[in-house]
């Protein structure tokens, strides 16, 4: 149990196929996962590897609360420090992002740190007239910025605060790994990026993420025109640990429409005389070549690689409080991607993101949860489709990812 | 200014009068006939627009695309029941592109959901592209570009 938890708190016999609503309220909870989650031995999702391209260039993000700059070096290399004044605390990079010729400075006393992180020098140092300034024992080396860990792998940059963690490739694993590798072939360019403001806590968004089985439920889009259905071949790919996840869809109906058609029929989601006028928008290529036309991949905590047909995008999910979360997306294509490439990109992105005609729903449903829940700290979820444990499965029609999700998350915090 | 570019301001700023009233008076079923047939309608942020990056949060490139969008937010898409109220002022009436005319025009919306609980939703700009056709103007563009970067849980109805 996490330090300083005011109420006891007893997992549930059931393990990982029930999960207490508490965890998504309760502001200890929350504070205990910010050391324990966010700043533990994970690996979060940074900047793509060719965003920074020139020595000099900086974007500041979260690592869970924690603001952090991260630059391209003088050394070619990318760098990720705490964006956070060694001397007295202050944010020392303000912009989202931007270019630096002379390292970073901190407006309130301008200590000036080099883009490592490394303290260069402090203004009046040696006083004024020989009165003031700092004492001799005072080392510029003693007081950088706290740097983090950073790793590439496959193009995506990943960060971490903590010496515990494992080399990235391993913690990502190599089935995990392979998976994000199919998507990520080129170099990637960014198309633009959106953010939504989520009034749920950021562990209903990534359950939602890895949650198979609500995907031709909810979103009555895909249901409705046959991108994907429960019946349509597919699975879902689950770490060791339960960490990470990727649910695939092959693009054809590999099953067989009536039954698939019997067994939705009672649902709500689907609609048979609903028609696209202009359906163009979702004319999509095989550009991968595998036949998998939906994948889903999450990588924890809070990392989320998407294909939907030909939209492409990387999704990170920032806690911004119990019951508010940040979700950034940043759409790609590729370098070599030609004119026809990026319109088909563009068209599809108008699948996802906070007016996606699949995804819309996703950023409401958490805080329906949210809203659901307070009195019922002691009331559990029920996860129990597919069962109670979270290996793999060739179907989608299980709730395993989401279960591994709460196996990896609950020695993390001692529940 | 001649009485011809007045009466064409007038009938611009009736235009958006219009567009405002049906978005807002949920007449969504009006919303793709302010468009020509082959348009081009966009809501980005500020800072996707100004990197030149051309993500659209909605992206559509036909009248049909925005019927499209209709049907889906009547038929498919689950969202809380809301409603806006645009705010459309500073019409900026610039050169002639072609036959065309290029329009800027600022905008704040107000969504009020069902509950009754308010928010300033969006501010920003139209940067549009108008043309005369035998019932009146018609957005050849529509490119709504929000100051801010974030979306309060979803877009749905359209800007």
């Amino acid at each position: 149990m996490p330090d300083g938890l005011q109420m006891p708190f007893k997992w549930p016999k059931e393990g990982n196929a029930r999960v207490p609503y508490r965890v998504f309220s309760d502001p200890e909870i929350y504070k205990a996962e910010r050391d324990r989650v966010f700043l533990g031995p994970t690996w979060q999702y940074l900047v793509l590897d060719n965003e920074l391209p020139e020595p000099g260039d900086y974007k500041t993000t979260f690592v869970g609360e924690t603001p952090v700059i991260v630059t391209r070096g003088e050394d070619g290399q990318i760098h990720a420090m705490v964006n956070r004044c060694a001397h007295r605390g202050n944010l020392v990079c303000l912009k989202q992002r931007g270019h630096t010729k002379d390292g970073l400075t901190c407006v309130y006393h301008a200590w000036r740190y080099d883009l490592a992180g490394n303290l260069m020098s402090v203004a009046f140092r040696r006083g004024v007239g020989g009165k003031g300034g700092m004492p001799d024992s005072f080392k510029l080396e003693e007081h950088g910025l706290r740097t983090l860990r950073t790793d590439n792998f496959a193009g995506l940059v990943f960060g971490t605060l903590s010496e515990a963690a494992p080399p990235l490739a391993e913690y990502i694993g190599n089935d995990i790994g392979g998976r994000i590798g199919r998507v990520m072939r080129g170099k990637p360019k960014i198309l633009g990026t959106t953010s939504q403001i989520l009034h749920n806590n950021w562990k209903l968004y990534v359950e939602n993420v890895k949650d198979t089985y609500h995907a031709s439920l909810l979103h009555t889009f895909f249901t409705t025109f046959r991108i994907s259905r429960l019946t349509t071949a597919g699975g879902v790919a689950i770490a060791e640990s339960g960490a990470h996840h990727a649910s695939y869809t092959y693009g054809e109906q590999r099953g067989d429409n009536a039954t698939s058609d019997q067994l939705y029929s009672e649902i709500h989601s689907l609609h048979e005389d609903y028609r696209l006028k202009d359906p163009r928008f979702l004319d999509s290529v095989d550009e991968i070549g595998d036949g998998i036309t939906l994948q889903i991949l999450s990588v924890f905590p809070n990392f989320v690689l998407q294909q939907i047909h030909n939209s492409i995008a990387v999704r990170l999910v920032l806690p911004k409080g119990p019951d508010e979360t940040e979700l950034q997306w940043t759409y790609i294509g590729f370098e070599d991607d030609d004119a026809a490439m990026t319109e088909r990109r563009l068209q599809q992105a108008n699948l996802v993101g906070p007016a996606g005609y699949v995804s819309m729903e996703d950023g409401a449903v958490g805080g329906f949860i949210q809203r659901a829940i307070p009195g019922a700290d002691e009331e559990c979820s029920v996860i129990e489709m597919g069962g109670r444990e979270h290996a793999p499965q060739p179907t989608r029609a299980t709730e395993a990812s989401v279960r591994g999700f709460w196996n990896a998350w609950r020695p993390l915090m001692g529940l | 200014m001649d009485l011809a570019e007045i009466s064409r301001r007038i009938e611009i700023e009736a235009l958006y009068a219009d567009y405002a009233a049906c978005l807002d008076n949920d007449a969504l079923e009006r919303w793709p006939d302010f468009f020509t047939e082959v348009c081009h309608y966009r809501v980005t942020s500020a800072e996707n627009y100004e990197a030149g990056l051309p993500l659209g949060i909605i992206y559509a490139t036909s009248q049909d695309m925005l019927r499209d969008r209709v049907s889906a937010l009547r038929e498919a898409n689950i969202y809380e029941p809301q409603r806006y109220r645009h705010l459309i002022s500073g019409i900026a009436i610039g050169g002639k592109n072609g036959g065309a005319l290029d329009v800027t025009a600022n905008f704040l919306v107000v969504r009020t959901m069902q509950d009754g609980s308010m928010s300033l939703f969006a501010a920003g700009r139209y940067v549009d592209r108008i043309q005369r056709s035998e019932s009146g103007w018609k957005f050849a563009q529509k490119i709504a570009v929000l100051d801010s970067r974030q979306i309060d849980t979803l877009l749905a109805i359209p800007l």
